[in-house]
């Protein structure tokens, strides 16, 4: 059982994607883990044959457990799978997303089955309505199961038998889907379904709640905020019991930066644009390069600096609860690439189909909260890292430039750091850097 | 595009990055990203689903002014 962020101390795998006798590679998904906090796609740390599985599915066991054997490829000897927690090298998990981001075309492990990418709400309203989550297809982003998909599952049960097909327009189907409407209920005039039919048989909002005789009784269903919670509450005790934070803070003046950005942005579609919070993470993952007494963990040997930086990002999850997804070999990325593995980390964290790679061995970690209006954030370490870089709201301010007062957009970016790691002066250096990649042409 | 389907369409758009939005209570003028608790990610998905779906291309400024339904709808209903 590997472990899948620095709060995690035991998992229960949901699904074997492999059995004995399949042939593995390194970085192939072979099981479906539940975190306190998500379900995660686990990677294989070797190659060769399954020999034998040793956790079955639904047990909760420690991080640490071997959960099977690999025999490799000349036979010998089988090696137990995840056997050590937060086992590979920072290096190794990174290749994988390297190769498939780099080559699409590169072989790629055949498309396996996974388990739905679903909300806290939407899961429960699954239980209430009795619906197996995982016959359900997702209609929402990233496959996504969304509450009328949900409702379009539940909705068969109640009914015994089908009426005959009616014919329906093309515009008209599409838009059931898109409401939610079940076809066989829409009352058409002449026989043939139209758009106009499907809208006046779309359910009125406070029809979409459960008839009480639907209910069925509830499954037991994981609730996910209250583990979550545990989890983000134990790592976050045990940062403040053993870490002495010092805080520092600096306003940086972002107009060069979203000068680059409007340029940058003018030849991009819109789902490809690049958002103030992508230059700021480049820029802090640049400055973690440059002053690697912030980058890496604390340890009973004192302090062990990372091999390149991964950079964590913390997303609030919809419905409560925080992940961090890591962005590996965050310094090497341009404007419009650490955007997009912005997006496609946060969209996956939010529908819960993240990689275990994808969640280990941050070496420093950033926390936005840019979104929520707020002017600044002074974050929480994440043991066993020494560092945490907040990052506000992007705001016009008053601002003296050579002697002249004029109105500038502003971001206030702050640091979190270990004391017994580094001290204040080293913090400062850093977000000097920061703020010199921000303002220096060029260099957002 | 008729003003129910423009509204559907921002609907479907909606819920595909809030699964869990109820938007009957989500008043024409109130700003979406804080009634649906988008952040810039969402709203983005969210702008390019719409263009996606009206085959209209979002500009940034259109990308700026769509925070409201009632900008959504004034947006879609240029589409034929």
């Amino acid at each position: 059982m590997p472990s899948l962020g620095a709060d995690m101390d035991e998992g229960t795998v949901i699904e074997w994607l492999v059995k004995p006798g399949d042939t593995v590679a390194r970085g192939d998904v072979v099981a479906v883990v539940d975190t306190s906090k998500a379900a995660v796609d686990v990677e294989c740390f070797d190659s060769g044959v399954i020999e034998d599985i040793l956790v079955e599915p639904g047990k909760a066991v420690p991080v640490g457990t071997p959960l099977a054997t690999i025999g490799t490829a000349d036979g010998a000897t089988a090696k137990p799978v995840p056997a050590k927690p937060a086992a590979p090298a920072p290096a190794v998990p990174a290749k994988p997303a390297e190769a498939a981001a780099a080559a699409p075309s590169a072989p790629v492990p055949p498309p396996r089955r996974r388990p739905p990418v679903v909300g806290p709400l939407v899961r429960k309203q699954a239980a209430e309505l009795g619906v197996d989550l995982t016959g359900v297809r997702g209609t929402g982003r990233g496959g996504a199961i969304t509450r009328a998909d949900v409702q379009r599952a539940a909705r068969p049960r109640t009914e015994t038998e089908s009426p005959p097909r009616a014919k329906v327009t093309p515009y008209a189907r599409r838009l059931a889907k898109e409401l939610g409407v079940d076809l066989a209920q829409v009352v058409s005039r002449d026989g043939i379904v139209r758009a106009a039919d499907v809208r006046a048989a779309k359910p009125a909002p406070q029809a979409v709640k459960p008839a009480p005789q639907a209910v069925k009784p509830a499954a037991p269903v994981v609730d996910r905020t209250a583990t979550m919670r545990q989890a983000t509450a134990k790592l976050m005790a045990r940062s403040k019991r053993e870490i002495p934070h010092y805080y520092l803070s600096t306003t940086i003046d972002m107009s060069v930066a979203l000068a680059r950005l409007a340029e940058l942005n003018r030849d991009l579609p819109v789902e490809r644009r690049v958002l103030p919070v992508a230059l700021v993470l480049r820029a802090c993952a640049r400055a973690a390069e440059k002053v690697p007494q912030l980058n890496g963990f604390w340890n009973s040997e004192g302090f062990e600096p990372g091999e390149g930086v991964r950079l964590g990002m913390a997303v609030s999850l919809r419905g409560g609860g925080l992940i961090v997804p890591v962005i590996a070999d965050a310094t090497g990325l341009g404007p419009v690439e650490m955007m997009d593995r912005v997006r496609d980390l946060v969209t996956r964290a939010r529908g819960g189909r993240l990689r275990g790679s994808e969640l280990t061995e941050a070496t420093i970690t950033v926390t936005n909260l840019g979104d929520r209006g707020v002017e600044s954030v002074f974050g929480v370490i994440h043991p066993p890292q020494v560092a945490l870089v907040g990052v506000g709201k992007v705001l016009e301010r008053p601002w003296a430039v050579d002697g002249l007062l004029g109105v500038r957009p502003v971001v206030t970016v702050t640091l979190s750091a270990d004391h017994r790691a580094t001290d204040g002066h080293t913090g400062a250096r850093y977000l000097e850097i920061v703020e010199k990649l921000l303002t220096t042409p060029e260099e957002p | 595009m008729t003003p129910d389907e423009a509204r559907d369409m921002i609907q479907a758009a909606l819920l595909t990055v809030a699964p869990d939005a109820e938007l009957g209570d989500v008043a024409p003028d109130a700003d979406l990203r804080e009634e649906l608790d988008l952040d810039s990610i969402d709203f983005q998905a969210y702008a390019a689903e719409l263009s996606k779906r009206s085959g209209l291309p979002v500009t940034e400024d259109d990308q700026r002014r769509l925070t409201t339904l009632a900008a959504g709808m004034t947006f879609v209903s240029r589409a034929s």
